[in-house]
């Protein structure tokens, strides 16, 4: 069965950067990604480009039904989900407002959202735990919440593809937990995938059955988490020793060194 | 904030606003015209004094005011969602400012009045390229910076303006310093600024719900399918002939732009679907009650209106600026 993104061939570049060379790469449905890499290795360069809004150098990009560069933006927006790093706090539009903006990709020109549009959209707030901030401001929130509330736009888009940057930042680890679970859970099914970048390896492994690492010099290790959440490996890749320690709840994993002072010095000797 | 009013209900407070200050500007002048007579006036033509006061003086002075106020709160509407602030206006912008010298310019050289809105359509879109030009860095634009550059070449038009004036023949500055400071005495065929009003609102109305994402940046917008270089070029190209079409009829007002958007945001319509069709009334409605004041205020003379928008304008604008960098 042919996946929902295969990437083949692909080569992107960022100024001096190559971010992947030749990189193959299949998301199936059912799948959970993660995309991992030191800082400025270009992982939100790859994800735009997994996502069709940047032109592709080298290679293919193809979602079921035929190459990416050749669908229409909206098109593409009812296929591929795609939550970015930073987004603004728009112009006094209320959370609700904000939300339903995922259900544009899906309207005609002039239409206005339906009862359906609105329930999905309070679906998704419900699920980010914002039921109560439907008519909230978008400037009044804090910055978790406002997180939450781009999560939940990337929910009510409902594509089966979902590419997600760094969809933690900002919450805290009760709000981690939940993210993690509905995303898990609305993201990842029969029918639907979802590639996250995340920094923190034990969320990785918990969350995403599959590993995408890049070491910053157009290198890269596609595959399971079992295969890929090497020690040796995963310390080449963040050019800092990290350790696995083995529990009754399955691997731990923990930089070395994690006394100030001490983390600068063990970074220029990856063991 | 949740407002009383219902959102949707505010375009048709838009629309009463309007008749309301049009129904005012009709009835209020130096001439005492009764109120019964100038609705008459309006349909009956008996050939008298005060039937041509409201009929050829009043009535398309107000509708000008009207397509002007509309013309650039739309205007300014449109530059809030590419600056992603709420300081975005075509006055600060220098967007006027550019539209302006190059009328001055055609007045300087004599050219017969027709030239005034290709000439101030061609400022207007030099100034937007100069300055979304300059302030563009790789895909996307650094809100503050594009709002740096609008004021930086807005006074550079104003010292091109300076020199323009300074070179003008003694006979015509008391006319182009009028039309300068934003003055309605002179704008007496409204039609082609309604059309352009009514046109561009209908195609600004197309993209609303682009607008609304676009909102939160032009890449958010991207991500949710929006083909943004499209959106961008249309947005610059709207702005321009917005303010362009404004400024030839009444010269560079300044801050219905700014305020009017705003003021409709905090009412709850910042949706644009809501928005851009309340901004067009709400501004018009605004020019006309200052431009009815403008010229009753100290009757028999008359101010510029530009004069009485800045003086409400300037600190709206030093109000907004302060509680957004306190934030």
């Amino acid at each position: 069965m042919s996946g929902l993104l295969e990437a083949r061939e692909l080569s992107v570049r960022i100024g001096d950067t190559t971010v992947c060379h030749g990189l193959d790469l299949t998301i199936h449905a059912g799948e959970s990604w993660a995309l991992l890499g030191r800082n400025g290795t270009g992982k939100t360069t790859l994800l735009l480009h997994l996502a069709g809004l940047l032109p592709t150098q080298a290679g293919t990009i193809s979602l079921v039904d035929g190459p990416l560069h050749a669908m229409t933006p909206r098109a593409r927006a009812r296929r591929v989900a795609l939550l970015l790093q930073h987004s603004g706090s728009g112009l006094g539009a209320s959370v609700l407002e904000t939300v339903l903006g995922g259900r544009h990709p899906h309207l005609a020109t002039l239409a206005w959202e339906g009862p359906a549009d609105l329930a999905i959209a309070r679906q998704s707030l419900a699920a980010m735990g914002l039921t109560e901030f439907e008519q909230r401001s978008l400037e009044t929130l804090s910055g978790g919440e406002l997180r939450r509330v781009e999560i939940a736009r990337v929910l009510t888009q409902q594509c089966p593809l979902s590419l997600l940057d760094e969809p933690l930042n900002h919450l805290d680890l009760a709000h981690q937990a939940a993210c993690l679970q509905v995303l898990g859970t609305q993201c990842v099914s029969p029918q639907r995938a979802m590639l996250m970048v995340v920094h923190d390896l034990n969320v990785a492994y918990h969350a995403c059955g599959r590993w995408l690492l890049l070491d910053g010099a157009g290198g890269w290790h596609a595959g399971t988490r079992e295969s890929l959440s090497d020690p040796q490996l995963l310390s080449r890749i963040y050019a800092h020793p990290i350790m696995r320690i083995e529990t009754a709840d399955g691997p731990v994993f923990q930089p070395g060194h994690l006394v100030p002072g001490g983390a600068v010095t063990a970074a220029r000797s990856p063991c | 904030m949740t407002a009383a009013l219902h959102p949707r209900r505010l375009p048709l407070y838009g629309l009463l606003l309007a008749g309301v200050s049009l129904l005012l500007a009709l009835l209020i002048g130096s001439a005492e015209i009764p109120a019964g007579d100038v609705l008459a006036y309006l349909v009956t033509d008996d050939g008298s004094v005060n039937d041509r006061i409201v009929d050829q003086l009043r009535l398309p002075r107000a509708l000008s005011a009207f397509a002007v106020g509309g013309l650039l709160a739309l205007a300014g509407t449109l530059m809030q969602v590419l600056l992603r602030n709420p300081l975005g206006d075509p006055y600060v912008l220098g967007v006027s400012g550019g539209a302006a010298t190059a009328v001055l310019l055609a007045m300087l050289l004599t050219l017969p009045g027709a030239w005034y809105t290709p000439a101030a359509l061609g400022g207007a879109l030099l100034s937007t390229l100069l300055v979304f030009g300059m302030a563009r860095h790789g895909d996307d634009w650094h809100g503050d910076r594009l709002l740096l550059t609008g004021v930086v070449v807005a006074a550079g038009w104003g010292a091109l303006i300076s020199f323009v004036l300074s070179i003008s023949p003694a006979v015509q500055l008391p006319g182009m310093l009028f039309w300068l400071m934003g003055d309605l005495a002179d704008a007496t065929r409204p039609g082609v600024p309604l059309l352009v009003l009514a046109t561009g609102l209908l195609l600004a109305r197309l993209r609303a719900r682009e607008l609304n994402i676009a909102s939160q940046g032009l890449l958010q917008a991207a991500a949710l399918g929006v083909d943004t270089r499209r959106l961008r070029l249309e947005l610059y190209f709207l702005g321009a002939v917005f303010t362009a079409a404004a400024v030839a009829v009444a010269g560079s007002v300044g801050f219905v732009g700014l305020i009017t958007p705003h003021l409709i945001r905090r009412l709850g319509g910042a949706d644009h679907r809501i928005l851009l069709p309340t901004a067009a009334l709400a501004g018009g409605s605004l020019l006309v009650l200052a431009d009815s004041a403008a010229r009753t205020l100290i009757s028999p003379m008359q101010l510029p209106v530009g004069v009485l928008t800045a003086l409400f304008g300037v600190p709206v604008f030093l109000i907004l600026l302060h509680r957004r960098t306190e934030r």
